[in-house]
Protein backbone atom coordinates (compact mmCIF):
# COMPACT_ATOMS: atom_id res chain seq x y z
CA UNK A 1 0.00 0.00 0.00
CA UNK A 2 0.98 3.41 -0.79
CA UNK A 3 1.67 5.69 1.90
CA UNK A 4 0.01 9.23 2.61
CA UNK A 5 3.38 12.21 2.28
CA UNK A 6 3.96 14.56 4.93
CA UNK A 7 5.50 17.60 3.10
CA UNK A 8 6.84 20.58 5.28
CA UNK A 9 7.87 23.00 2.35
CA UNK A 10 10.49 25.48 3.11
CA UNK A 11 10.74 29.09 1.64
CA UNK A 12 14.04 30.04 0.06
CA UNK A 13 15.71 32.84 -0.47
CA UNK A 14 19.13 33.70 -1.83
CA UNK A 15 20.36 29.98 -0.59
CA UNK A 16 19.08 30.33 2.93
CA UNK A 17 16.00 28.75 4.43
CA UNK A 18 13.92 31.94 5.57
CA UNK A 19 10.18 32.71 7.22
CA UNK A 20 8.44 35.91 7.02
CA UNK A 21 5.60 37.50 4.80
CA UNK A 22 6.55 36.81 1.72
CA UNK A 23 8.69 39.77 -0.29
CA UNK A 24 8.32 41.66 2.66
CA UNK A 25 10.87 41.18 5.83
CA UNK A 26 12.41 37.86 6.44
CA UNK A 27 13.85 36.15 9.07
CA UNK A 28 16.75 33.32 7.84
CA UNK A 29 16.13 30.65 9.71
CA UNK A 30 18.77 28.40 8.70
CA UNK A 31 21.21 26.64 6.24
CA UNK A 32 19.27 24.55 3.97
CA UNK A 33 20.88 21.65 4.08
CA UNK A 34 20.55 21.35 7.44
CA UNK A 35 16.71 22.02 7.75
CA UNK A 36 16.59 19.72 4.79
CA UNK A 37 18.22 16.91 6.92
CA UNK A 38 16.26 18.03 9.99
CA UNK A 39 13.01 17.23 8.49
CA UNK A 40 14.40 14.20 6.76
CA UNK A 41 15.20 12.74 10.09
CA UNK A 42 12.10 13.28 11.87
CA UNK A 43 10.47 11.46 8.87
CA UNK A 44 9.20 13.80 6.16
CA UNK A 45 8.05 11.88 3.15
CA UNK A 46 9.18 14.82 0.65
CA UNK A 47 10.39 18.29 0.85
CA UNK A 48 9.01 21.19 -1.29
CA UNK A 49 11.71 24.13 -1.89
CA UNK A 50 9.82 27.16 -2.73
CA UNK A 51 12.39 29.63 -3.94
CA UNK A 52 11.18 33.01 -3.74
CA UNK A 53 14.22 34.58 -4.94
CA UNK A 54 13.04 34.32 -8.33
CA UNK A 55 12.34 37.82 -9.07
CA UNK A 56 9.15 39.20 -11.03
CA UNK A 57 11.36 40.67 -13.32
CA UNK A 58 13.05 37.71 -14.34
CA UNK A 59 16.35 37.89 -13.08
CA UNK A 60 18.58 34.89 -12.86
CA UNK A 61 18.76 32.71 -9.69
CA UNK A 62 21.10 31.22 -8.19
CA UNK A 63 20.49 27.58 -7.36
CA UNK A 64 23.11 26.39 -6.35
CA UNK A 65 21.65 25.46 -3.21
CA UNK A 66 19.98 22.81 -5.62
CA UNK A 67 22.99 20.54 -5.75
CA UNK A 68 23.66 20.98 -2.34
CA UNK A 69 20.18 19.73 -0.83
CA UNK A 70 20.77 16.96 -3.85
CA UNK A 71 24.64 15.76 -2.27
CA UNK A 72 22.93 15.05 1.50
CA UNK A 73 19.16 14.41 1.18
CA UNK A 74 17.67 10.87 0.32
CA UNK A 75 14.51 11.40 0.26
CA UNK A 76 12.43 13.21 -2.94
CA UNK A 77 12.03 17.03 -2.77
CA UNK A 78 10.63 19.24 -5.47
CA UNK A 79 11.48 22.61 -6.01
CA UNK A 80 8.70 25.70 -6.94
CA UNK A 81 9.37 29.25 -7.85
CA UNK A 82 10.49 30.87 -10.81
CA UNK A 83 10.41 28.16 -12.98
CA UNK A 84 9.53 29.50 -16.45
CA UNK A 85 11.07 27.27 -19.17
CA UNK A 86 12.21 23.59 -20.12
CA UNK A 87 15.54 25.39 -19.84
CA UNK A 88 15.16 26.49 -15.70
CA UNK A 89 13.46 23.07 -15.55
CA UNK A 90 16.34 21.04 -16.99
CA UNK A 91 19.03 23.03 -14.58
CA UNK A 92 17.20 22.42 -11.38
CA UNK A 93 16.31 18.62 -12.54
CA UNK A 94 19.70 18.23 -13.74
CA UNK A 95 21.29 19.84 -10.34
CA UNK A 96 19.30 16.61 -8.74
CA UNK A 97 15.64 17.45 -7.93
CA UNK A 98 13.13 15.01 -8.46
CA UNK A 99 10.24 17.08 -9.60
CA UNK A 100 9.77 20.85 -10.65
CA UNK A 101 6.21 22.98 -9.40
CA UNK A 102 5.14 25.78 -11.64
CA UNK A 103 2.15 27.81 -10.98
CA UNK A 104 1.81 31.19 -12.42
CA UNK A 105 4.19 30.58 -15.42
CA UNK A 106 1.43 28.06 -16.62
CA UNK A 107 -1.38 30.01 -16.14
CA UNK A 108 0.69 32.74 -18.70
CA UNK A 109 1.60 30.11 -20.72
CA UNK A 110 -0.14 26.47 -20.51
CA UNK A 111 1.75 24.96 -22.57
CA UNK A 112 4.45 25.17 -20.58
CA UNK A 113 2.94 21.74 -18.49
CA UNK A 114 3.58 19.86 -21.88
CA UNK A 115 6.76 20.98 -22.76
CA UNK A 116 8.03 20.29 -19.18
CA UNK A 117 6.10 16.77 -19.77
CA UNK A 118 7.42 15.95 -23.09
CA UNK A 119 11.21 16.92 -22.07
CA UNK A 120 11.12 15.33 -18.41
CA UNK A 121 7.76 12.93 -18.39
CA UNK A 122 5.45 13.75 -16.35
CA UNK A 123 6.28 12.16 -13.11
CA UNK A 124 9.04 15.41 -12.97
CA UNK A 125 5.52 17.67 -13.68
CA UNK A 126 3.80 19.11 -10.28
CA UNK A 127 1.12 22.05 -11.11
CA UNK A 128 0.57 24.24 -7.89
CA UNK A 129 -2.58 26.03 -7.93
CA UNK A 130 -3.93 28.88 -5.71
CA UNK A 131 -7.63 28.89 -5.95
CA UNK A 132 -9.91 31.07 -3.79
CA UNK A 133 -14.10 31.07 -3.70
CA UNK A 134 -15.27 33.70 -5.09
CA UNK A 135 -19.24 35.55 -3.79
CA UNK A 136 -20.69 33.58 -6.54
CA UNK A 137 -19.72 30.24 -4.41
CA UNK A 138 -17.47 29.33 -7.49
CA UNK A 139 -13.48 28.32 -6.76
CA UNK A 140 -11.29 30.36 -8.43
CA UNK A 141 -7.52 30.33 -10.33
CA UNK A 142 -5.30 33.14 -8.57
CA UNK A 143 -1.82 34.06 -9.79
CA UNK A 144 1.01 35.81 -8.60
CA UNK A 145 -0.02 35.46 -5.22
CA UNK A 146 4.04 35.22 -3.70
CA UNK A 147 3.34 39.26 -3.81
CA UNK A 148 0.04 40.25 -2.58
CA UNK A 149 0.30 43.39 -4.32
CA UNK A 150 0.20 42.06 -7.55
CA UNK A 151 -2.35 39.02 -7.17
CA UNK A 152 -4.66 38.61 -9.56
CA UNK A 153 -7.99 36.86 -9.68
CA UNK A 154 -8.69 34.81 -12.73
CA UNK A 155 -12.08 34.40 -15.12
CA UNK A 156 -10.86 30.17 -14.74
CA UNK A 157 -12.73 27.64 -12.23
CA UNK A 158 -10.40 26.01 -10.02
CA UNK A 159 -11.55 22.32 -11.15
CA UNK A 160 -11.13 23.18 -15.16
CA UNK A 161 -7.50 24.79 -14.94
CA UNK A 162 -6.77 21.02 -12.68
CA UNK A 163 -8.14 18.79 -15.39
CA UNK A 164 -6.30 20.96 -17.99
CA UNK A 165 -3.41 20.63 -16.09
CA UNK A 166 -3.47 16.99 -16.37
CA UNK A 167 -4.68 16.34 -19.53
CA UNK A 168 -1.83 18.60 -20.74
CA UNK A 169 0.64 16.73 -18.56
CA UNK A 170 0.83 17.40 -14.94
CA UNK A 171 1.83 14.31 -12.67
CA UNK A 172 1.12 15.88 -9.71
CA UNK A 173 -1.55 18.73 -8.36
CA UNK A 174 -0.86 20.75 -5.14
CA UNK A 175 -3.90 22.34 -4.56
CA UNK A 176 -3.34 25.72 -1.93
CA UNK A 177 -6.68 26.57 -0.90
CA UNK A 178 -6.49 30.11 0.37
CA UNK A 179 -8.98 30.96 2.07
CA UNK A 180 -8.28 28.07 4.72
CA UNK A 181 -4.57 29.67 4.35
CA UNK A 182 -2.69 30.95 7.31
CA UNK A 183 -5.64 30.04 9.51
CA UNK A 184 -4.98 26.60 11.16
CA UNK A 185 -8.53 25.66 11.07
CA UNK A 186 -8.09 22.88 8.85
CA UNK A 187 -7.54 22.06 5.14
CA UNK A 188 -10.64 23.01 3.00
CA UNK A 189 -11.75 19.44 2.71
CA UNK A 190 -14.65 20.37 0.47
CA UNK A 191 -12.60 21.89 -2.06
CA UNK A 192 -10.16 18.90 -1.77
CA UNK A 193 -13.33 16.71 -2.10
CA UNK A 194 -14.40 18.14 -5.24
CA UNK A 195 -10.56 18.06 -6.78
CA UNK A 196 -10.16 14.87 -5.59
CA UNK A 197 -13.14 13.32 -7.92
CA UNK A 198 -11.71 14.45 -11.28
CA UNK A 199 -7.99 14.36 -10.12
CA UNK A 200 -6.54 10.93 -11.76
CA UNK A 201 -2.88 11.88 -10.47
CA UNK A 202 -1.99 12.52 -7.20
CA UNK A 203 -3.52 15.13 -5.30
CA UNK A 204 -1.20 16.98 -2.56
CA UNK A 205 -3.27 19.02 0.15
CA UNK A 206 -2.10 22.64 1.03
CA UNK A 207 -3.21 25.68 3.05
CA UNK A 208 -5.01 25.55 6.17
CA UNK A 209 -3.32 22.73 8.79
CA UNK A 210 -3.10 23.67 12.18
CA UNK A 211 -3.51 20.36 14.15
CA UNK A 212 -2.76 16.49 13.96
CA UNK A 213 -6.48 16.14 13.04
CA UNK A 214 -6.34 18.40 10.04
CA UNK A 215 -4.12 15.91 8.55
CA UNK A 216 -6.31 12.90 9.41
CA UNK A 217 -8.68 14.90 8.20
CA UNK A 218 -7.37 15.39 4.86
CA UNK A 219 -6.27 11.79 4.02
CA UNK A 220 -9.93 10.14 5.40
CA UNK A 221 -12.54 12.47 3.87
CA UNK A 222 -10.84 14.06 0.83
CA UNK A 223 -8.57 11.19 0.47
CA UNK A 224 -5.42 13.26 -0.49
CA UNK A 225 -2.25 11.58 -0.83
CA UNK A 226 0.15 13.87 0.56
CA UNK A 227 -0.21 17.06 3.10
CA UNK A 228 2.02 19.72 2.45
CA UNK A 229 2.32 22.35 5.26
CA UNK A 230 5.39 25.20 6.37
CA UNK A 231 4.70 26.75 9.41
CA UNK A 232 2.75 24.62 11.51
CA UNK A 233 5.66 22.57 11.64
CA UNK A 234 8.46 25.40 11.25
CA UNK A 235 7.46 27.14 14.42
CA UNK A 236 7.26 23.48 16.42
CA UNK A 237 3.62 23.22 16.95
CA UNK A 238 3.20 20.34 15.50
CA UNK A 239 6.60 17.38 15.63
CA UNK A 240 6.33 14.99 12.42
CA UNK A 241 6.97 12.11 14.14
CA UNK A 242 4.63 12.49 16.58
CA UNK A 243 2.18 13.34 13.33
CA UNK A 244 3.07 10.17 11.85
CA UNK A 245 2.46 7.91 14.88
CA UNK A 246 -1.21 9.64 15.50
CA UNK A 247 -2.00 8.94 11.94
CA UNK A 248 -1.14 5.59 12.16
CA UNK A 249 -3.11 4.85 15.30
CA UNK A 250 -5.86 6.46 13.19
CA UNK A 251 -5.60 3.61 10.45
CA UNK A 252 -3.94 5.83 8.09
CA UNK A 253 -0.90 4.10 5.98
CA UNK A 254 2.09 6.29 7.07
CA UNK A 255 5.90 5.21 6.76
CA UNK A 256 7.09 5.46 10.20
CA UNK A 257 9.73 3.16 9.90
CA UNK A 258 12.57 6.00 9.47
CA UNK A 259 11.68 7.68 13.01
CA UNK A 260 11.46 4.22 14.69
CA UNK A 261 14.98 3.85 13.69
CA UNK A 262 16.19 6.55 16.07
CA UNK A 263 14.44 5.89 18.84
CA UNK B 1 36.47 -1.02 -7.21
CA UNK B 2 35.78 0.93 -9.98
CA UNK B 3 32.03 2.02 -10.49
CA UNK B 4 30.25 3.23 -13.60
CA UNK B 5 27.25 5.13 -14.14
CA UNK B 6 25.97 4.66 -17.72
CA UNK B 7 25.08 8.04 -19.58
CA UNK B 8 22.08 7.30 -21.06
CA UNK B 9 20.42 10.91 -20.44
CA UNK B 10 18.57 10.53 -17.74
CA UNK B 11 17.92 13.92 -15.15
CA UNK B 12 18.42 11.44 -11.69
CA UNK B 13 22.32 10.55 -12.88
CA UNK B 14 23.33 12.78 -10.72
CA UNK B 15 21.44 12.18 -7.47
CA UNK B 16 22.77 8.27 -7.75
CA UNK B 17 26.02 9.76 -8.01
CA UNK B 18 25.29 11.43 -5.07
CA UNK B 19 24.28 8.14 -3.20
CA UNK B 20 26.88 6.10 -3.98
CA UNK B 21 28.87 9.36 -2.71
CA UNK B 22 27.47 8.96 0.39
CA UNK B 23 28.57 5.63 0.53
CA UNK B 24 32.44 6.09 -0.09
CA UNK B 25 31.88 5.20 -3.83
CA UNK B 26 32.94 8.05 -6.64
CA UNK B 27 31.28 6.48 -9.72
CA UNK B 28 32.25 7.68 -13.17
CA UNK B 29 29.66 9.03 -15.23
CA UNK B 30 30.46 7.78 -19.08
CA UNK B 31 29.04 6.84 -21.80
CA UNK B 32 32.76 4.75 -23.01
CA UNK B 33 31.93 1.09 -23.83
CA UNK B 34 35.50 0.04 -22.87
CA UNK B 35 35.29 1.86 -19.75
CA UNK B 36 32.06 0.28 -19.23
CA UNK B 37 33.63 -3.30 -20.26
CA UNK B 38 36.80 -2.49 -17.48
CA UNK B 39 34.02 -1.39 -14.55
CA UNK B 40 33.74 -4.04 -11.23
CA UNK B 41 30.32 -2.74 -11.45
CA UNK B 42 27.92 -1.00 -13.61
CA UNK B 43 24.55 1.07 -12.89
CA UNK B 44 22.06 2.06 -15.58
CA UNK B 45 20.52 5.18 -13.92
CA UNK B 46 16.87 6.36 -15.58
CA UNK B 47 14.30 8.66 -15.90
CA UNK B 48 12.22 9.10 -18.63
CA UNK B 49 10.18 7.27 -21.58
CA UNK B 50 11.58 3.38 -22.56
CA UNK B 51 11.69 4.55 -26.16
CA UNK B 52 14.10 7.88 -26.30
CA UNK B 53 15.82 5.47 -23.57
CA UNK B 54 17.03 2.70 -26.13
CA UNK B 55 17.56 5.45 -28.79
CA UNK B 56 20.20 7.19 -26.40
CA UNK B 57 22.07 3.23 -25.56
CA UNK B 58 22.22 2.62 -29.65
CA UNK B 59 23.24 6.02 -30.41
CA UNK B 60 26.04 5.23 -27.97
CA UNK B 61 27.24 1.76 -29.32
CA UNK B 62 26.03 0.33 -25.78
CA UNK B 63 23.11 -2.04 -26.40
CA UNK B 64 25.29 -5.06 -27.13
CA UNK B 65 28.12 -3.78 -24.94
CA UNK B 66 25.14 -3.99 -22.12
CA UNK B 67 24.08 -7.21 -23.36
CA UNK B 68 27.59 -8.95 -22.80
CA UNK B 69 28.72 -7.22 -19.12
CA UNK B 70 29.43 -10.21 -17.20
CA UNK B 71 29.94 -8.00 -14.19
CA UNK B 72 27.00 -7.26 -11.66
CA UNK B 73 24.76 -4.60 -12.89
CA UNK B 74 22.26 -2.42 -12.18
CA UNK B 75 19.10 -0.70 -13.61
CA UNK B 76 17.39 2.00 -11.61
CA UNK B 77 13.75 2.79 -12.43
CA UNK B 78 13.41 3.23 -15.84
CA UNK B 79 17.13 1.54 -16.35
CA UNK B 80 15.46 -1.44 -14.57
CA UNK B 81 12.78 -1.40 -17.58
CA UNK B 82 15.21 -1.33 -19.98
CA UNK B 83 16.83 -4.26 -18.93
CA UNK B 84 13.63 -6.15 -19.69
CA UNK B 85 12.73 -7.93 -22.94
CA UNK B 86 9.92 -5.13 -23.95
CA UNK B 87 7.64 -2.47 -22.80
CA UNK B 88 4.50 -1.37 -23.52
CA UNK B 89 5.65 1.93 -23.42
CA UNK B 90 5.76 3.23 -27.53
CA UNK B 91 5.75 -0.83 -28.30
CA UNK B 92 9.79 -0.54 -27.54
CA UNK B 93 12.02 -3.36 -27.98
CA UNK B 94 14.64 -3.37 -24.71
CA UNK B 95 18.19 -4.78 -23.91
CA UNK B 96 16.34 -8.71 -22.90
CA UNK B 97 18.58 -9.18 -20.53
CA UNK B 98 16.27 -10.27 -18.19
CA UNK B 99 13.33 -12.61 -19.39
CA UNK B 100 10.00 -10.40 -18.32
CA UNK B 101 8.26 -7.41 -19.86
CA UNK B 102 7.42 -3.90 -18.89
CA UNK B 103 3.06 -3.22 -18.96
CA UNK B 104 1.47 0.39 -17.89
CA UNK B 105 -0.75 0.47 -14.56
CA UNK B 106 -3.97 0.89 -15.43
CA UNK B 107 -5.39 3.44 -14.11
CA UNK B 108 -8.80 2.93 -11.48
CA UNK B 109 -10.25 5.14 -8.91
CA UNK B 110 -8.75 3.56 -6.29
CA UNK B 111 -4.95 3.71 -8.18
CA UNK B 112 -3.53 6.48 -9.64
CA UNK B 113 -0.97 6.82 -12.08
CA UNK B 114 2.03 7.37 -12.24
CA UNK B 115 2.80 5.60 -8.89
CA UNK B 116 4.56 7.81 -6.85
CA UNK B 117 5.40 7.77 -3.36
CA UNK B 118 6.41 5.39 -0.38
CA UNK B 119 5.33 2.10 -0.76
CA UNK B 120 6.56 -1.37 1.35
CA UNK B 121 8.76 -4.07 -0.34
CA UNK B 122 7.91 -7.72 0.12
CA UNK B 123 11.32 -10.33 -0.15
CA UNK B 124 9.96 -13.17 -2.40
CA UNK B 125 13.43 -15.11 -2.73
CA UNK B 126 16.58 -14.64 -0.94
CA UNK B 127 19.70 -12.92 -2.80
CA UNK B 128 22.74 -11.11 -1.50
CA UNK B 129 21.34 -8.06 -3.25
CA UNK B 130 18.84 -8.47 0.28
CA UNK B 131 21.13 -8.49 2.83
CA UNK B 132 19.19 -6.85 5.71
CA UNK B 133 16.46 -6.03 4.00
CA UNK B 134 12.90 -6.47 5.82
CA UNK B 135 9.58 -7.31 4.95
CA UNK B 136 7.61 -4.11 5.41
CA UNK B 137 10.86 -1.59 4.22
CA UNK B 138 10.00 1.08 2.56
CA UNK B 139 10.91 2.91 -0.91
CA UNK B 140 10.12 5.43 -3.07
CA UNK B 141 8.58 4.75 -6.11
CA UNK B 142 7.69 6.70 -9.18
CA UNK B 143 6.51 5.37 -12.51
CA UNK B 144 3.65 4.20 -14.83
CA UNK B 145 4.80 0.79 -16.57
CA UNK B 146 5.77 -2.12 -14.02
CA UNK B 147 7.01 -5.50 -14.31
CA UNK B 148 4.38 -8.24 -13.22
CA UNK B 149 5.78 -10.53 -10.51
CA UNK B 150 7.48 -14.12 -12.41
CA UNK B 151 10.42 -16.07 -11.65
CA UNK B 152 12.58 -13.10 -11.59
CA UNK B 153 11.14 -11.24 -8.75
CA UNK B 154 13.19 -10.69 -5.80
CA UNK B 155 10.80 -8.24 -3.42
CA UNK B 156 7.16 -7.57 -4.84
CA UNK B 157 4.98 -4.60 -3.89
CA UNK B 158 1.25 -3.58 -3.90
CA UNK B 159 -0.54 -1.03 -5.60
CA UNK B 160 -4.08 -2.16 -6.22
CA UNK B 161 -2.26 -5.65 -7.13
CA UNK B 162 1.12 -6.97 -7.29
CA UNK B 163 4.30 -5.90 -9.21
CA UNK B 164 7.89 -6.28 -9.14
CA UNK B 165 10.07 -3.91 -7.16
CA UNK B 166 13.50 -5.86 -7.08
CA UNK B 167 13.94 -8.40 -10.14
CA UNK B 168 16.91 -10.46 -11.27
CA UNK B 169 18.63 -12.55 -13.45
CA UNK B 170 22.45 -13.70 -13.55
CA UNK B 171 24.27 -10.60 -13.33
CA UNK B 172 21.96 -7.99 -13.91
CA UNK B 173 19.74 -6.58 -11.42
CA UNK B 174 16.87 -3.89 -11.77
CA UNK B 175 15.19 -1.81 -8.49
CA UNK B 176 12.01 -0.34 -9.94
CA UNK B 177 12.03 1.90 -6.87
CA UNK B 178 14.74 4.56 -6.63
CA UNK B 179 17.37 3.81 -4.14
CA UNK B 180 19.13 6.94 -3.96
CA UNK B 181 15.39 8.94 -2.63
CA UNK B 182 14.32 5.73 0.14
CA UNK B 183 16.34 7.37 2.91
CA UNK B 184 18.18 4.36 4.71
CA UNK B 185 16.51 1.65 2.96
CA UNK B 186 18.17 2.65 -0.34
CA UNK B 187 21.33 3.39 0.94
CA UNK B 188 21.46 -0.35 2.03
CA UNK B 189 20.15 -1.68 -1.18
CA UNK B 190 22.87 0.14 -2.75
CA UNK B 191 25.45 -0.74 -0.60
CA UNK B 192 24.43 -4.42 -1.06
CA UNK B 193 25.02 -4.51 -4.78
CA UNK B 194 28.19 -2.48 -4.16
CA UNK B 195 29.11 -5.69 -2.17
CA UNK B 196 27.91 -8.47 -4.77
Amino acid sequence: MLSRRIIPCLDVRDGKVVKGVRFRDHVVMGEIVELALRYRDEGADELVFYDITASPEGRRVDRGWVERVAREIDIPFCVAGGIRSVADAREVLHAGADKVSINSPALERPELIDELAAAFGVQCVVVGIDSMRDADGEWRVRQYTGDPSKTRSLARRTLDWMMEAQRRGAGEIVLNCMDTDGVREGYDLVQLTAARKGCTVPLIASGGAGAMTHFRDAFTQARVDGALAASVFHGGAIAIPELKRYLQREGIVIRLQETVDHE
Amino acid sequence: MSVVLVDAGGTNIGSVRYALQRLGVDAALTADAKSIRAADKVILPGVGAAAPGMARLRELGLVDVIRSLTQPVLGVCLGMQLLCEHSEESDTACLGVIPASVHKFEETPERCVPHMGWNRLSPVSSHPLLKNLEEGDWAYFVHSYAVPTGKYTLVSSDYGGLFSAVIASGNFHGMQFHPERSARVGAKLLKNFLEL
